[in-house]
């Protein structure tokens, strides 16, 4: 069973970089108005920010990354770089050597990329938690963001509103003092196919499928070479499993609903998160919402979260928060973990 | 758990429908400008208000909102719905 305690390690810093262009759902052509109406009321987004076609996943984590280094002046330090993302720059090498090289990180840093969505970022606390556990590693740098949009067909209403581009950096560093952290998660591949993008890899390499426009449904086209997600199952994966975790966690760390500071949630749709936040009885106050404004960001969006929504608490106060990572795979990852004094920032891409 | 209740909170959470617009026999499907956001919405409410959850499949046995109701009071009961 994947649960975990774990010791040792501090969030020292959150920087999220988001891109400047923004796109409405009021704005999307090819909703009608009460089309763009529903799919705001339902899904929370208003509006989200799309990367230019020139910037990929880890140039907004290298300008996250990058300030947040010279924030902390801490570059000699990191001995181990993550990049969580589904939307690296090459097939090959991995875009963490590449970011190694680029923030100018010690030759004896380790990169390497994790190929997880949503539930991503949790997974990379784990990791860097991981590694740092034992003292032997100073700091880690994990960095989480996808360029989704450049997966979605622009006429496929289900996916092209829901996503947004962003890209985060997160230091983590050896803590003795350190309060401990509790650790879920899980997979179920048999949901692969309800968030895929079939087409480019090995499985169906470019030259080997025709990549027509099809209309799969009423108001729904795209090719083999688009994101497809399947926003039924998806709500179901969510609500069956994501509760489950989330208390899972909460009786390893012996802890009720109520003594949480926070729940921040993966913001998939505001329907999914509201579903979940009501099954573990919490008020809206303690489960922070970004969607409104970026969309559903995969793997960044819980550090977005937490720069954009919980930013001055983070800096001053002393927080128990759990974070709940869930979406393609399925993978889902929850962790329980103590904050203090966490610097912050939130940043456009030119 | 009473269809009136049920067809109630339908009304409730729509913003085109009236008390009285629906009724046992109404095709929901047929709703003006139903979508697959409507399909999640009803399974959201349903989740919410039940704690029953229906799956893609058992969405789509349903044609009528006394068919919703069937088989969401059949699952609450314990009982595996034919899908």
């Amino acid at each position: 069973m994947a649960q975990l305690r774990l010791k040792h390690t501090a969030v020292k810093a959150i920087y999220s970089v988001i891109p400047k262009m923004v796109y409405k759902t009021h704005d999307y052509p090819y909703f009608s108005e009460d089309e763009a109406k529903m799919f705001a009321n339902t899904t929370g987004i208003i509006e989200r920010r799309v990367a230019a076609t020139n910037v990929t996943a880890s140039d907004m984590c290298f300008k996250a990354a990058q300030t947040l280094l010279e924030d902390m002046n801490c570059h000699h330090e990191i001995d181990l770089l993550v990049f969580v993302t589904q939307s690296p720059d090459y097939f090959l090498p991995a875009s963490a050597a590449i970011l190694q090289d680029k923030l100018g990180l010690p030759k004896t840093c380790m990169a390497f990329d994790v190929n997880l969505g949503c539930s991503g970022y949790v997974h990379g606390l784990l990791l860097a938690n991981r590694y740092l556990q034992q003292g032997g590693l100073r700091k880690v740098l994990l960095l989480a963001g996808d360029k989704s949009t450049i997966s979605t067909h622009e006429q496929d209403k289900t996916a092209f509103p829901l996503f947004g581009d962003a890209g985060s950096a997160t230091l983590l560093e050896y803590d003795a003092k350190g309060k401990d952290w509790f650790f879920d998660a899980g997979t179920d591949g048999s949901g692969a196919n309800a968030i895929i993008i079939e087409a480019g890899h090995s499985r169906m390499p470019y030259q080997s499928f025709d990549d027509q426009d099809i209309e799969v449904a009423p108001g729904v086209i795209r090719s083999k070479k688009h994101l497809a997600i399947d926003g039924m199952a998806v709500f179901n994966f969510a609500l069956k499993n994501v509760p489950k975790s989330i208390n899972n966690v909460l009786d390893l760390a012996k802890l009720r609903t109520e003594q949480l500071d926070y729940l921040v949630l993966h913001q998939a749709n505001q329907l999914i998160t509201d579903s979940i936040r009501k099954k573990m009885n919490l008020p809206k106050e303690k489960c922070p919402s970004s969607i409104g404004n970026f969309g559903n960001t995969s793997s960044a969006s819980i550090p977005l979260t937490l720069c954009s929504e919980l930013s001055e608490a983070l800096k001053k106060e002393r927080l128990c928060l759990l974070l709940c990572g869930f979406g393609v795979g399925f993978s889902w990852a929850s962790l329980l973990l103590s904050t203090h004094n966490v610097a912050t920032k939130l940043l456009e891409y030119d | 758990m009473e269809i009136d209740d049920f067809i109630i909170a339908i009304e409730e959470e729509f913003d085109n429908l009236n008390p009285g617009d629906v009724s046992p026999n109404s095709v929901f499907r047929n709703m003006e400008g139903w979508s697959s956001m409507h399909a999640l919405i009803f399974v959201a409410l349903i989740d919410s208000k039940y704690d029953v959850l229906l799956n893609g499949d058992e969405l789509k046995s349903c044609v009528t909102i006394n068919d919703l109701f069937d088989i969401t009071r059949l699952k609450l009961n314990g009982g595996a719905a034919k899908a």
